[in-house]
Order: C-alpha cells, then sequence, then structure tokens
C-alpha cells in the first residue's frame, strides 16, 4: 500500500494579477470573492461527512439504548465499548482503518460513526431514565403496554435530551470531518492542508467549518422545538 | 521486509515492526523507523502535550473556580464549551501557521487553546454542583470566601475538575499529532510524510498515538477514582443534584 498523497507543499494556483495581498499570503477579500467556488465541492463533502455519521450513528445509538432500556445490565459496557473508540484520536483511526476499508469514505464514515456513538447514547439514555416514575406509572395504568409506554411516552419526553445529544455530535463530527482529509475523504479540511500558508484560505476554509457547525445547531434546535410544543408552552 | 513471526498481521505486523526496527526510507538514503526515532517523536509529543495541559488547567480552574464560587459564569461555562467545540482543530492550527507562524510556541498555544473548554465548564459545573447547603453551614461556621473555595467546594469539585482533566488531556495528545503540520516533530511526523515514511510509517505512528492516548485516558480515569472524596463515592447517585450541562458529556477536538 502506498501513502496517502497529501497535498502539503503545494500552493493555490493564484491568477490574476498576483497583487501584494495574494503573494504576500495575506487576507485578501478580493482574492476570497473570485475563487468562493473553490470551497463549493469541499463544503459540500463536508456536509455528507457530517450528515450521514451522525444519522447512521443515531440509528445506531437508538438501537442499542432501546436494547439497554430493558436489560439495564448492557449500559454500562456499552458505555465502555464506546467510551474506548471515542477516546482514540480521529487521526489514528483514519489509518488504523485503512488496511481494512481501504482509502476512502468507508474508512472516514466508520471513525466518524463509532465516535458518535457515545454522545448519542448516553444522551438517549439519561432522557428515558429522566422520565418521572408517576408519568410511566400514569400510562401504565391507563392501559398501556409496556412497548406502547416507550413509544408513546418515555421517548416522546426524552426528545429534548435526545436533541442536545445531537447537537453535541453534529458539532463534534463537523470539527472531526475537518480531519477526514487524512482518511482520503476530502472536506474542507483537505481545502486547508491545500496551502496552510495563505491566510485567505485558511480563514475561508476554517470559517466555513464554524459556520457549518452554527448552521447544523440552529437546524437541530429548530426541529427541537417543533418536536416538543409542550416546551413552548410553558415558556 | 516483514519478519515471519508478524507477517499473519499483514500490514499491521509491518507497522508494528516499523515501530521497533530502522529500515530505509521510502524515497531512499536516509534510515527510518525504529525505536530511538519513535522515542524521539514520542518524547516531544508528551512534551507539547504536558506544557499545555499544564498552562490550561493554571489558566483555566482557579479562573472558573472563582466564577462558579460566585455563581456568575452559567453563560461563560456553557459558551466557551459550545465555541470550543464548534472550531476544528485543525482550522485552529491552521489559523495559527497561517497568520503567526510554525513552531513550538504556536503549537503549544493552539493546545492551550483546546484544552481550556472542558476545563473551564467542568471545574464551573464541578463547583456549582457542591451542596449549597454544605457551603451554607460551612459560612455559619465562620469560614471566609477564600476558606471555603480551599476546604469545601475544591475538594468536592475535584472529581468533575479531574474529568475535565482527563477530556483535555485526551484532545491534546489526539491533536499534538497533527503538530509536524506547523514543523514541530509530534508521533505526527511520519503521518504527515509518506513520501519518506510510507503506509507502514503512517500505520505504525497511528498505533503508538492510538496507544498512548488510551493510556493517558486509563490513567486519568483512575487518577478521577483517586481523588473522589470517600463521602462522595458513597453518597448514592441519586442524591446528587443534576445540572443543565452534565460534566460527564466530554467533547472530542481531535
Amino acid at each position: 500500500m502506498i501513502g496517502l498523497p497529501i497535498a502539503q507543499g503545494l500552493q493555490i494556483q493564484k491568477p490574476g494579477g498576483a497583487d501584494d495581498c495574494v503573494a504576500s499570503n495575506g487576507f485578501c477579500p478580493e482574492w476570497i470573492v473570485d475563487n468562493i467556488d473553490r470551497y463549493w465541492t469541499p463544503l459540500l463533502e463536508h456536509v455528507y461527512l457530517t450528515v450521514a455519521p451522525v444519522a447512521i450513528g443515531f440509528a445506531f445509538s437508538l438501537a442499542l439504548a432501546i436494547v439497554a432500556h430493558r436489560r439495564r445490565w448492557l449500559t454500562g459496557p456499552i458505555i465502555g465499548i464506546t467510551g474506548i473508540f471515542f477516546a482514540i484520536p480521529s487521526v489514528a483511526a483514519f489509518f488504523l482503518l485503512q488496511p481494512i476499508t481501504g482509502l476512502g469514505y468507508t474508512t472516514a464514515m466508520v471513525a466518524l460513526v463509532s465516535y458518535t456513538l457515545l454522545i448519542i447514547f448516553r444522551n438517549i439514555t439519561d432522557g428515558l431514565r429522566n422520565v418521572p416514575a408517576e408519568t410511566r406509572d400514569a400510562a401504565l395504568g391507563q392501559g398501556m403496554t409496556e412497548r406502547q409506554v416507550l413509544y408513546r411516552v418515555e421517548l416522546p419526553m426524552a426528545v429534548p435530551e435526545i436533541m442536545a445529544g445531537l447537537r453535541i455530535a453534529t458539532s463534534t463530527t463537523v470539527g472531526l470531518a475537518a480531519l477526514a482529509v487524512f482518511a482520503g475523504a476530502g472536506g474542507l479540511g483537505s481545502e486547508i492542508l491545500v496551502d496552510k500558508r495563505f491566510k485567505s484560505n485558511v480563514v475561508v476554509a476554517g470559517g466555513l467549518a464554524v459556520l457549518l457547525a452554527a448552521a447544523f445547531d440552529l437546524m437541530i434546535l429548530g426541529v427541537q422545538r417543533l418536536m416538543t410544543p409542550w416546551r413552548r408552552a410553558r415558556a | 521486509m516483514t519478519g515471519p513471526a508478524l507477517a499473519f498481521l499483514g500490514d499491521f505486523g509491518e507497522a508494528i515492526e516499523f515501530i521497533f526496527k530502522e529500515r530505509e526510507s521510502v524515497s531512499g538514503g536516509v534510515q527510518i523507523g525504529g525505536l530511538p526515532e519513535m522515542l524521539g517523536f514520542t518524547a516531544t509529543h508528551m512534551y507539547v502535550s504536558i506544557v499545555a495541559l499544564v498552562i490550561a488547567a493554571a489558566l483555566a480552574i482557579p479562573l472558573a473556580l472563582w466564577l462558579g464560587h460566585l455563581g456568575r459564569g452559567d453563560f461563560v461555562a456553557t459558551a466557551t464549551s459550545n465555541v470550543g467545540r464548534a472550531v476544528p482543530s485543525l482550522a485552529l492550527l491552521a489559523f495559527f501557521i497561517s497568520f503567526v507562524g510554525l513552531g513550538y510556541t504556536n503549537v503549544i498555544f493552539v493546545l492551550v487553546l483546546l484544552a481550556i473548554p472542558p476545563l473551564i465548564t467542568n471545574t464551573y459545573v464541578g463547583v456549582r454542583q457542591v451542596d449549597r447547603d454544605t457551603v451554607d453551614a460551612a459560612r455559619g461556621q465562620g469560614m471566609t470566601g477564600i476558606e471555603i473555595v480551599r476546604k469545601i467546594e475544591l475538594p468536592l469539585a475535584l472529581p468533575a475538575i479531574f474529568g475535565g482533566l482527563r477530556t483535555s488531556a485526551v484532545n491534546v495528545v489526539a491533536t499534538a499529532t497533527i503538530a509536524p503540520l506547523a514543523n514541530v516533530q509530534t508521533l505526527g511526523e511520519p503521518i504527515i510524510t509518506p513520501q519518506t515514511y510510507g503506509f507502514v510509517g503512517q500505520l505504525g505512528a497511528s498505533i503508538l498515538v492510538a496507544v498512548i492516548t488510551l493510556l493517558v485516558d486509563f490513567i486519568f480515569a483512575r487518577l478521577q477514582r483517586a481523588v473522589t472524596p470517600a463521602g462522595l463515592k458513597l453518597a448514592s447517585p441519586a442524591r446528587r443534584r443534576r445540572f443543565p450541562f452534565p460534566t460527564r458529556r466530554s467533547p472530542k477536538s481531535a
């Protein structure tokens, strides 16, 4: 296997009569306006590298949390194992997976999904546990089965905590996806590395990542408000 | 090239051999890999990580203790953790490289910035979680503000503070991997320069980074247990007050 040729030392071709600002690697609003197009593809890759892992991670975590809700003893081992995944540095994981999953999206995806598990699983379990016992009893008293209680009472009541977990997982994944360039999966990180000395490039690529995290955060917050009308009424 | 003993591990076997035995570089001419070189990278890696963690702790913990004691800092605690999570470590490092330059000082500065948010949030929450009745009792016994911080709030917040140290230490050691982008030769060196080290070097260094990070995580987890006051260990979890932003949601930045 050959090492990943990271585009280091390369420089962004700077056409258009390289003025002083661009030539000195400065922060040049004009260059940014002229070259903003080059950031579209990395930005879209970054969106994909965030949305897909969080969505897959959420599905896994929800399934695990529902299983662990009935079999409480599973919670400890699940947190322990996902905690070990979580502690492994993403850059290292991106290389450790390459002999198995190769260079590219799959490697990035496996690592990024594994990091969301701990965060989302913990928040779902916390949310389910924080449902007041009286509420559960009331639901059971009305003749609901355990299954109905879970899907109609406990999960809806856990929505705020689940959403909080999704927000943390999403902003974390936006940050880690910037390193997915080491898995050969592109994203804004690859654009940063193309010319890390060029201030305009670093500010735009890095800034887009921060904006992306903020945008996702607001979106999830919006969804949470829509899903929990009873909270709005109280506030 | 692969020794027969490790051959069954494939790429991983060769990578482990890379850690222990020198070989010629991909581009030829220089000897790379082997224990002495890896220990050198590890030493630099630990040096920048420890310096950054100590500086971050010296800045963040006293500040957060003070804010927590006054009870004014909910905003600071949530804002730092939110901003801290939103800024990718690679973007932060690149920002410093392009605006300030290469070298040790800049790398340590970046690592300090990454280490501060979890420390502030955890310390602040740790202090605020201390039972208000306990603090009132201490005040009633005539303790001054400083005494309350030192004898009541700090000891009871220690588990949370060490939780923050654990998160920050793991993040710092992980992020130090990309320090070679700023010309600081940490264990990321073989990862960043595949033209010399090849995939085997990248994989070998990744194995070392992963093992060291897991060790750091484990050590701080033990420390966290060790500093937990006996009284808190005995108290049932249900009796501890819940807080809007629990300390165990550890952010991950690299």
